[in-house]
């Protein structure tokens, strides 16, 4: 006989759900090289579209000569801005309520923007088009630096917004101005400035840098002239929101249009927005009746496609002699580039940049925020964080550690004082928002008892005499970074993107044999959705996770969503699947009773079935019941077993972490060394452990390199010259730090499984901890901030301007 | 990113080879590993119609010794130069630079002719030649001829080739043993070229520097020997002044571009860092 019945524990492991190490189901085609992304996709009678870039920064275009190009074999059109007129779409709304050239319309605004695009039967021939098309450009002074942008002589960039006063923000008070955006209270926090003992006040920047997926932007269209219908296989990490722009630019009705995210190389807010590339694989598709692909390479995506931060932000903190933190004001100068591309929700400008008070117990702030034109690609994209939420974490904790340095205190002991205590959630922050749950201060003495922070600060101490005796040339900094996400956009009543609400959803159908599949509003681009997904399910159902299929990015069959960014997924999505199958548990709850012939009341849910309270024998799986879904409801009930969610979060979730970064630096060559990396992450309840831990060990990778010299950097004349991977830092695992990981769990009290979203903290916190460690390096030579990256030559000069070395 | 037309050629002897390039003149180009011609060539930075690929020619690859000489194809891999015997008992100054040169899959293709027939002043190969004092082999369509490495270099991808001639091979006299050597590369990743490289070989006697040489990397247009620098340590032991005098006088001779690796001033002062590194862990290792 073979009846050994399994264990209770055994059950729950059998399912594989909440708090399971599943490996990735994912990985199973990655690892073999079976993924299917946009450039697998091959169509009969394909054609390759190619751009013609501006080599300059800002310059009228004369004319444009694609006679040459014509007589390339295999070239087939040059679509440029007149082409695209005829079909009034030689512009585009953007996500931010401005508007974007496709093509260049009369002027040209950021090196490499998009001039003109060619049509051919190979890659090659288009390219050779590309090189014959003669432009020619009239040079106009380019403005570089956002602080001239406002200046009174300061050139004209938008001339299509001549004469417009007022923007999708606001007023415009210059013409390179877009918008600007105040939260808090101006008065409350002057008062507190009056009153302080102590304030601080610097010029804490954030460079721009570029989110860099490794697949780079692509689509492509093909329209079917017969039926009118164009299907976009894209590189999308919001499909649904594309198909909607695409039909309300393109007059397309919206059922005609199909949308497909196949698998995607990674998207870090990258693959967000709209692009004119996508504009012009559409309108030549439907021009020439062939299917178009359009593939970026490296350079374009780095210097054409939505880059990330460029925040120029002025921050003042007002204190109490003993370091009790009184008021915040900060002031950002935001630089949008050329056309105000940003992937925020509409109403939303900066983003949530007003969670900028951060973990700490501000009784007052005061923010505003000004965004300008200069002649730079457009974006300001969320590169692995929510909106603008790491430009904030860095804001407040540089100042943080500006103000310990000033009152002579220890950046931890500064950062306990001033926490929201655990009895003030939900608590209320000065610039509006509802924090819903955190223990900061469990979080922190975890992370400075694990790494023993007293003891490193000893060692900082007698290396710094060591320094001074001139013994070593090295030096040492700890880098403490306490932050507070907001992740999870967004509530209906403060969330949308061009008016659609940014609620996300689950549908799951229970097969007859216990098993089903379960189809989303989100699409993964390496966050292992397909695994973690099903974990959820199996928890709420007892139904294996191995039995559940998730499809996401096919938006004929998935229901509509708004997509994968700003940790939004497990937030929304996440609580759409928890909710879609409590819905399935409570049609089998009623199956189960009538097939157990008890009232639904009697039945208590038992891992992976529903069971007679009192008689443990009497007790129907969940497998069974879905069986019965399909040949015997109960008279009077639907067959079948499925369900849709459609999910509005009450709240936002706000996920926190204590990392320590310990840094040497040779101050001879500016080298440094990370010596230990510690994140403590509280994202509430662990889906999958090992899931979280990747998804932490990739953000704080993306966090060392922008802090340590991921750049896109504009020369004076407006040439990118950070515009490849060799000038683009991107760590190879030879300099990635090795990375410890911990974490804390305090549930999100108003998701309904408690979980809060965890793969942008690293990117989050991790900056302001690289940074805050080069900074605390060199503070006892004499500086309180050096700006970011922090590139071995950057290093060097610093410690070149405060002495350390001789010139 | 992709590159222009060209027709592709793969002779099998060094005659074939040259009478190829003859032929096409300023149109060809010869093809080694290819991972400083291609990437060019997708940047259309190099547009050339012909690309003459060197892999079939006979007798182009391998390392023997000859005398108190090395001899080294010049189809010769990065790799094989790390995985010979020879090289690591006669010049481990090679192997020390390879390594350092890109990844894996860069050093299984490139190789050290194409890296120093090249001509870029970030490759890391001429500025160990100059060091070596290292002879090319070039062989054209009027015959072959031996050029000093210390004559080969005019400036940035400007040589001493002249149309129609081929690098065959590189012959490096053997440093004297016990000599110590090293390569120090200063780069900000994997896969970077150097910021500022310097390299040290030289023999001690009775604790002091007895001869010495010091090629520098990526600091000029072409790879330079730092001979007023070399001369400053000679019958020193190498004490922090001297060390600081030779960094000084390095540092005279070199006008690196500003890029993204920083400005001029940085690079030239992590350039005599290098030098005063490279001598320390040089003599460390004489005998
Ligand atoms: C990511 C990356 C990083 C790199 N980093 C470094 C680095 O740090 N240091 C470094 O030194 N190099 C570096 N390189 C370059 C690499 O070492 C190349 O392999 C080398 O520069 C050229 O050798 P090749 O055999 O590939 O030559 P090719 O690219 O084939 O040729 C280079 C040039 O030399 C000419 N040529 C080649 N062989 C001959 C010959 N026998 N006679 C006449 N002309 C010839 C070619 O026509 C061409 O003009 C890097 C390359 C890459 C892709």
């Amino acid at each position: 006989m073979n009846d050994v019945t399994p264990t209770r524990e055994q059950r729950t492991a059998a399912l594989e759900g909440l708090g399971c190490k599943r490996k990735r189901v994912e990985d199973i085609r990655f690892t073999q090289g079976k993924g299917n992304y946009v450039d697998d996709v091959t169509l009969p009678g394909m054609l390759h579209g190619d751009f013609v870039r501006s080599p300059h920064a800002h310059a009228r275009v004369k004319s444009i000569n694609s006679e040459e190009a014509m007589k390339v074999p295999g070239v087939l059109a040059v679509i440029t801005a007149e082409t695209l007129k005829t079909v009034n779409l030689a512009w585009m709304p953007t996500l931010a309520g401005d508007v974007q050239m496709v093509l260049a319309d009369g002027k040209v605004l950021f090196q490499n923007q998009e001039v003109a695009f060619v049509v051919a039967t190979d890659r090659y021939a288009a390219d050779d088009g590309v090189s014959k098309v003669v432009v020619e450009y009239e040079p106009l002074p380019p403005l570089i630096d956002p602080f001239k942008s406002m200046a009174p002589d300061a050139p004209v960039l938008r001339e299509d917004l001549a004469g417009k006063t007022s923007g999708a923000h606001g007023p415009r008070k210059h013409h390179n101005h877009i918008f600007e955006w105040t939260v808090g209270d101006k008065e409350l926090t002057d008062a507190a400035f009056k009153k302080a003992d102590v304030t601080i006040k610097e010029l804490i920047s954030y460079h721009r840098t570029h989110p860099s997926p490794l697949e780079t932007c692509q689509c492509v269209c093909s329209f079917d002239k017969v039926k009118a219908e164009l299907t976009i296989w894209g590189t999308f990490q919001a499909p649904h929101v594309i198909r909607t722009v695409v039909s309300l630019i393109a007059k397309l009705p919206e059922q005609k249009i199909h949308v497909i995210s196949p698998d995607i190389g990674g998207g870090f807010g990258n693959k967000v927005g709209a692009y004119p590339g996508y504009i012009c694989a559409a309108v030549a598709s439907i021009v020439t009746g062939k299917p178009v692909k359009w593939v970026e390479d490296r350079i374009e995506n780095l210097t054409a496609t939505s880059f990330a931060r460029d925040y120029h932000m002025t921050t003042e903190i007002a204190a109490t002699k003993d370091g009790r933190v009184m008021g915040l004001r900060v002031h950002v100068l935001a630089d949008h580039g050329a056309f105000d591309a940003c992937a925020d929700p509409s109403k939303w400008p900066a983003g949530f940049f007003n969670i900028v008070t951060g973990s700490y117990d501000f009784p007052v702030a005061h923010l505003t925020v000004d965004g300008v034109y200069t002649n730079k690609a457009p974006g300001g994209v969320a590169y692995r964080c929510s909106f603008r939420v790491t430009e904030a974490a860095y804001c407040i904790e540089r100042a943080m550690d500006i103000l310990a340095q000033k009152l002579g205190m220890d950046p931890a002991e500064l950062r306990l004082k001033n926490f929201i205590r655990r009895e003030q959630f939900p608590y209320h922050s000065a610039l509006g928002w509802e924090y819903d749950s955190g223990d900061y201060h469990a979080a922190m003495r975890k992370m400075m008892e694990v790494t023993d922070y007293a003891a490193l600060r000893k060692e900082q101490a007698s290396r710094r005499a060591a320094f001074k005796r001139g013994e070593t040339r090295e030096i040492m900094g700890l880098g403490v970074s306490f932050f507070t996400e907001i992740v999870g956009a967004g509530p209906s009543k403060n969330c949308d993107i061009l008016g659609i609400a940014m609620f996300d959803s689950c549908e799951i159908r229970m097969h007859p044999t216990g098993a089903g599949i379960a189809r989303m509003g989100t699409k993964s681009q390496g966050q292992g959705h397909e695994t973690t997904w099903a974990q959820i399910i199996a928890s709420e159902i007892g139904i294996p996770a191995d039995n559940i299929m998730v499809e996401e990015g096919n938006t004929d069959t998935a229901p509509y969503g708004l997509g994968t960014y700003g940790s939004r997924s497990t937030p929304v999505a996440g609580a759409a699947i928890a909710m879609a199958a409590r819905k399935i548990k409570a049609k089998a709850q009623m199956i189960a009773a009538y097939k157990l012939e008890v009232h639904e009341d009697d039945l208590e849910w038992d891992i992976d079935g529903f069971r007679v309270k009192g008689l443990p024998e009497k007790f129907m799986s969940m497998k069974d019941i879905c069986w019965a879904a399909y040949n015997s409801v109960p008279p009077g009930m639907e067959p079948g077993l499925e369900a849709v969610s459609y999910y509005d979060p009450p709240n936002m979730t706000y996920p926190f972490g204590a990392y320590l970064c310990v840094m040497d630096i040779d101050v001879d060559t500016g080298v440094y060394k990370i010596r230990r990396f510690y994140a403590l992450d509280d994202c509430g309840t662990r889906i999958n452990p090992m899931i979280i831990e990747g998804q932490v060990h990739g953000g704080l990778t993306e966090a060392f390199a922008i802090a340590m010299g991921q750049e896109i950097r504009y020369d004076d004349g407006g040439n990118v010259v950070t515009g490849s991977f060799m000038d683009f830092f991107m760590p190879t695992a030879v300099e990635t730090p090795h990375w410890e990981t911990d974490f804390t769990v305090t549930p999100s009290p108003h998701h309904p499984i408690g979980a809060k979203g965890v793969g942008e903290s690293p990117n989050v916190g991790g900056v302001p901890a690289f940074s805050n460690a080069v900074n605390d390096a060199f503070s006892f030579l004499g500086s309180t901030h050096i700006q970011m990256p922090h590139d071995y030559w950057r290093n060097w000069q610093a410690a070149k301007n405060l002495g350390a070395v001789a010139a | 990113m992709i590159p222009g037309t060209f027709s592709y050629h793969r002779p099998a002897s060094v005659a074939e080879a040259i009478n190829l390039l003859s032929t096409f003149g300023e149109e060809a180009r010869p093809l080694a590993g290819g991972h400083s011609l291609i990437p060019m060539m997708k940047l259309r930075l190099a547009t050339p119609g012909h690309l003459i690929d060197l892999h079939g020619v006979a007798g182009l690859t391998g390392i023997r010794r000859d005398d108190d000489k090395i001899v080294i194809g010049a189809m010769t891999t990065q790799q094989q130069l790390l995985a010979s015997n020879e090289i690591r008992t006669a010049l481990p100054i090679l192997q020390e630079a390879a390594a350092l040169i890109a990844d894996p899959q860069v050093r299984y293709r490139g190789t050290l002719g194409g890296n120093v027939a090249n001509g870029d002043p970030g490759n890391d190969m001429p500025a160990l030649m100059l060091t070596l004092g290292a002879t090319y082999r070039l062989e054209g369509p009027n015959g072959a001829r031996n050029v000093a490495a210390g004559e080969f270099y005019q400036g940035a991808y400007f040589t001493a080739l002249e149309p129609g001639e081929i690098l065959t091979s590189i012959t490096i006299p053997a440093p004297a043993a016990g000599h110590g050597y090293a390569y120090e590369k200063l780069k900000r990743k994997v896969g970077d070229y150097a910021t500022a490289a310097a390299a040290v070989v030289l023999t001690m006697a009775d604790g002091k520097v007895a001869s010495c040489a010091i090629g520098l990397t990526n600091l000029h247009e072409t790879p330079l020997l730092a001979t007023d620098a070399a001369n400053v340590v000679i019958s020193t032991g190498l004490d922090a002044a001297t060390l600081k005098q030779a960094a000084a006088a390095a540092e005279a001779i070199m006008s690196p571009a500003a890029d993204a690796r920083g400005p001029v001033e940085y690079r030239k002062h992590v350039g005599g860092v290098m030098v005063m590194r490279a001598l320390q862990r040089a003599a460390g290792r004489a005998r």
